[in-house]
């Protein structure tokens, strides 16, 4: 396959109804009305010359490359700008539409420099194209060097801005506008001296408010905005599609790869997450996949104290198996368990599941998510009857008014808020979206260029359940319910018993104002306006679920959404904005210790009968161990061994002392990961793992898009892990053959009736579909709970507020919430070998301006964050943006471990940690606290590797 | 807090949340015979009722009889 840009049909596509027919050089053409000339011409195989235009913006019109002749029409109007009209008689190329064109070019071409030949983008240039397509042969200007020689800019760690080859089509600055929503660019002067710049004349690309999702590098026609890695390895001569490994929006890319090297990743234009958008992650910081610190053979050592030792893969698989069986000989089977990873594909987690029930014999199996979204797959499935978010992603542009509560989009899903930011905004005459945000800080969305949420509710850490119990007093007490919609679709009695609950005078926001902190007033009037302003979507994250009502906070949101109507139609539902790429995947696929694939208990036991006639063998019909559960079995001495595929529970989970005191307790941790992570101080074996790009597989987004992920280049280490897992499945005697991930899929699809449709086939002629794929729905299925809910009649629970245990006191005084940051990947691992760290070196503690006055503390200094769990140290940063009493910090570094301040409380149903409430006291101080300084010396220690080199 | 101090905590902290419930103690034996392990429900029950609220109390006592029954 060689090299292919993507199409590009010069203006977006019109999403009218109705159509028109034209006749194009003598062809005859039928498209939307509002389409452009330009496109219709595209659409039927006519490429007009353009520079100014591209698909992923709005037509502009400057560079007059793009004229056309059109019957009865005098002049040569602009292709891009012109809509097109039925009857309508369009020539593209005619002897006076040549000479016009060749002498726009030649002006273009008189003020660029011409050093094609050594220029990055050469064989990949619009201006270069365009030229050879209108037939330029000489420029008969004097190089008028207007802006010509000028500095290049290389602050950008991953792509170069060099003017003196820009064109002034303003591409750049409408894709920063239009796609991204950022505003970071702006032209500055006229005509021919018109530039580009970041933010103000003398900002820089690094210190201006880019973000870096290189949405202006796509749109560039020329090499003014052009990736590093071009300059530094050249063009690219093939693609291939596949999906993002970093976050739950699921962004689809093609990899454009030279051999076996990546040179890009390019956000794909038919994506249906992304719809060809990206976020700094995905498109650059993929540098990880060949960092030197990547551990590349299997290693060994009989204690934690012992050096590393490097062995062959046969003698890995060997001796791990002997030492599991070993374990299971002496303490019982029950004494083993393990993690499947929320980054590995589907068919990687099914299979260490599989293992875990089938080959250890228990169901002591558990995922990341239990730290993350266990409480959406709790809560979403006692009152709809399914533990997924309702709506695909493009759902969001018939929405009204979006609420958002416990996520920081901008941060966490970089994506998807420039798509809801577009719906917020408005577009074409129609009004933009309206916004409720409820969270302690003041997220960048609350307000940004051209939004301003309506309302921002500032509450307490801990009090979402209060806030929303309130606002369903509004609503109730209001007469605002959407009582047709609740007699029809739930049970009647049930939403009797919540409305009399919610209605007390205990739960009015008045009264419950003390605890929540929220203005009553402007609550009752989010709660109106979600209510009654049209199509409702909630969006959610982990602020909603990491508190010790994380379950009841997704119930109360589903009581919302469920008494407003608001659920079974496009516009509207409960979203969970998913962490993790395949968290929604890793759920799906049965990693929860009291459920198989498609969350069926493991008590039922005709599901269990369906496994073991499949497998071979006899299911334990009792719940296993959670993770917290395991590290107290582990602490108590009767859970010996972990097998840990692509977690870092060391540095993601709560209260690092308990966690590292339980991993120090088991006789074998096996680590299965690209890096020595945290967790890995205290393993006794550990695989090397295989990157995103060396497997194939699927990821499930967190619209449950199950989507490909492809093998561009063969695994650094040897083996994908799916392959890992199976060599130790057959060295424990398990008579496992699958050749391709593509029949541990027919597996699951064999296993799962809401992937019954699914198959690495169709998923290619498809490109992604969404769960249920059944025989009902074949295609997959957009938005759930159309025609009534998967459990039949939804479900109203009473979510009554109950306080956190963890309060605040004389020595803890303020709460501590912690959330992440948009060029960062949570525990860090990746996007802390890339050039990333650019943008975020390290941990830094918000603090109030008048909390910080009280402590003496400014911006910079160093201070000691300590809880009852433990304490850390970590800069402080003094800013508004957090309330009075709150302090805030993020968790990607592993120096700062601010998991050791976070403490064992959890969610009453699920056991996921409460990160998002921890009562501490900040002090100033001087340096390292002794756990940082000891747990440094432990890692030096633990990294070793006998050849005498540290691995790190 | 050590394991079994953690499960009667883990019990009381279902049966608050799940006291509005209809029938409370029943939600609660049920939540928990669903999501623990067996060798912490073997925990709870030799720990005893001490420490549990009424209705966690009276779910592990639930729970207990349904397994020395069966
Ligand atoms: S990289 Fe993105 S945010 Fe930065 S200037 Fe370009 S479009 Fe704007
Ligand atoms: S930087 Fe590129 S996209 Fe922006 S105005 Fe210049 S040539 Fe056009
Ligand atoms: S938004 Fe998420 S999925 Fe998309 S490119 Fe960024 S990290 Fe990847
Ligand atoms: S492409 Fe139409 S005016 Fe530039």
């Amino acid at each position: 396959m060689t090299y292919q840009p993507q199409n590009d049909f010069g203006t977006p596509e019109s999403r009218s109804d109705e159509t028109v027919s034209l006749t194009i050089d003598g062809r005859n053409v039928t498209v939307p009305a509002g389409t452009s000339v330009m496109r219709a011409a595209a659409e039927q195989g006519t490429s007009i010359p353009k520079l100014c235009a591209t698909d992923s913006v709005k037509s502009f019109g400057s560079c007059r490359l793009c004229l056309v002749e059109i019957d009865g029409r005098r002049g040569t109007p602009a292709s891009c700008t012109t809509p097109v009209e039925p009857g309508m008689v369009v020539r593209t190329q005619t002897p006076h539409l040549a000479k016009l064109r060749k002498g726009v070019m030649e002006l273009y071409i008189s003020d660029h420099p011409l050093d094609c030949l050594t220029c990055a983008a050469n064989g990949d240039c619009e201006l270069q194209d365009q030229a050879g397509a209108v037939g330029l042969r000489d420029v008969r200007y004097d190089v008028q060097a207007t802006h010509l020689g000028q500095e290049k800019d290389h602050s950008n760690p991953y792509f170069d801005f060099d003017p003196s080859k820009c064109i002034a089509c303003s591409r750049c600055i409408r894709a920063c506008d239009e796609v991204q929503g950022t505003l970071a660019l702006t032209m500055e002067g006229r005509g021919w001296d018109s530039k580009i710049s970041a933010g103000l004349a003398s900002d820089n690309f690094l210190e201006s408010e880019c973000v870096s999702c290189g949405a202006c590098v796509q749109a560039c026609p020329t090499a003014t905005l052009v990736e590093k890695k071009v300059v530094e390895v050249g063009t690219p001569e093939r693609s291939v599609v596949t999906t993002c490994a970093y976050c739950g929006v699921g962004c689809t890319f093609r990899a454009e790869m030279r051999g076996e090297q990546l040179v890009r990743m390019v956000p794909y234009k038919d994506g249906k997450a992304n719809r060809g958008h990206s976020c700094v992650k995905g498109r650059f910081a993929w540098g990880y996949a060949q960092h030197q610190e990547r551990i590349l053979k299997p290693m060994i050592r009989k204690s934690i104290s012992d050096p590393w030792r490097e062995v062959e893969w046969d003698e890995a698989f060997a001796y791990t198996a002997s030492e599991l069986k070993r374990i299971s000989a002496k303490y019982g089977r029950n004494a083993l368990g393990g993690i499947t990873s929320s980054r590995c594909t589907n068919e990687e987690t099914f299979l260490v599941q599989k293992l875990i029930r089938a080959g250890f014999g228990n169901n002591n199996v558990d995922t990341c998510a239990r730290v993350c979204h266990s409480p959406t797959g709790y809560g979403l499935k006692t009152t709809f009857g399914t533990s997924a978010g309702t709506q695909d992603f493009d759902s969001v542009e018939d929405t009204d008014v979006i609420l958002i509560i416990g996520a920081n989009p901008t941060d966490g899903h970089p994506v998807f808020a420039s798509r809801m930011k577009r719906r917020l905004r408005g577009q074409d005459g129609r009004p933009g979206a309206k916004l409720i945000v409820i969270d302690p800080r003041r997220t960048d969305i609350v307000r940004s260029p051209h939004i301003e949420a309506q309302h921002h509710l500032p509450l307490r850490p801990g009090t979402n359940v209060a806030v929303l119990t309130a606002m369903a007093h509004v609503i109730v007490t209001e007469g605002l319910a959407d009582e047709a919609f609740i007699r029809e679709r739930c049970d009647w009695d049930e939403y009797s018993h919540w409305a009399e609950f919610v209605s007390q005078a205990r739960n009015s926001p008045e009264n419950l104002q003390p605890v929540t902190l929220v203005d009553a007033e402007e609550l009752r009037a989010a709660a109106r306006l979600y209510a009654t302003g049209g199509n409702g979507a909630i969006y959610y994250g982990l602020g909603v679920t990491e508190h010790s009502q994380g379950s009841s906070t997704v119930m109360a949101i589903a009581n919302l959404a469920m008494a407003t109507g608001n659920i079974g139609r496009r516009g509207v539902g409960v979203n969970p904005l998913r962490g993790q790429n395949n968290v929604q995947g890793a759920c799906d696929m049965g990693s929860f210790p009291h459920e198989l694939a498609g969350y069926r208990h493991i008590s039922d036991g005709n599901t269990r009968k369906l496994f073991e006639d499949d497998w071979g063998v006899t299911l334990d019909p009792e719940p296993g161990l959670r993770i917290p559960n395991m590290l107290d079995a582990a602490v108590d001495g009767v859970f010996k061994a972990l097998y840990c595929q692509g977690e870092d529970i060391l540095q993601s989970d709560p209260n690092t002392a308990h966690v590292s005191a339980g991993l120090a307790a088991m006789e074998c941790v096996i680590v299965h990961d690209l890096f020595l992570n945290e967790t890995a101080n205290y393993a006794h074996i550990f695989l090397p793992g295989s990157t995103f790009l060396e497997k194939n597989g699927t990821f499930t987004n967190a619209e449950r898009r199950i989507q490909p992920v492809r093998k561009v280049m063969t695994p650094m280490n040897g083996l994908e892990d799916w392959e890992v897992t199976q060599r130790l499945a057959q060295a424990m005697g398990l008579d496992w053959n699958y050749t391709h991930p593509s029949e541990i899929m027919d597996e699951i699809a064999r296993l799962t009736p809401t992937f019954a449709g699914v198959s690495f086939a169709r998923l290619d002629e498809a490109g992604s579909l969404q769960w249920p794929v059944t025989a009902d729905a074949p295609d997959g299925s957009p938005i759930m709970h159309v025609d009534g809910f998967v459990r039949g009649k939804g479900k109203f629970v009473v979510t009554d507020y109950v306080p956190t245990d963890e309060k605040t006191g004389p020595r803890f005084p303020l709460l501590l919430t912690t959330g992440r940051i948009l060029s960062q990947y949570n525990v860090g691992a990746q996007t802390r070998r890339t050039e990333n760290v650019a943008w975020h070196p390290e941990d830094l503690l918000e603090i109030h301006p008048v909390d910080a006055e009280d402590r003496g503390v400014k911006s910079g200094d160093w201070v000691k964050l300590a809880s009852r769990a433990g304490e850390t140290t970590l800069r402080a940063t003094v800013t508004d943006r957090v309330a009075p009493g709150v302090v805030y910090t993020t968790f990607h570094h592993a120096v700062t471990q601010a998991n050791v301040v976070t403490t064992d409380f959890s969610d009453w149903a699920t056991n996921c940690p409460e990160y998002k409430v921890t009562a501490v006291q900040i002090s100033a101080s001087n340096g390292p606290t002794e756990w940082q300084e000891e747990y440094e010396a432990l890692s030096t220690r633990s990294r070793r590797v006998e050849t005498g080199i540290a691995a790190e | 807090m050590n394991s079994v101090e953690r499960l009667v905590h883990m019990a009381n902290q279902i049966a608050t949340n799940l006291a509005t419930d209809a029938a409370p103690v029943a939600a609660v034996a049920d939540h928990i015979q669903q999501f623990w392990d067996p060798r912490m429900k073997k925990m709870i029950f030799a720990h005893g009722t001490a420490g549990l609220s009424p209705i966690a109390a009276a779910a592990i006592s639930l729970l207990a009889d349904a397994q020395n029954g069966a």
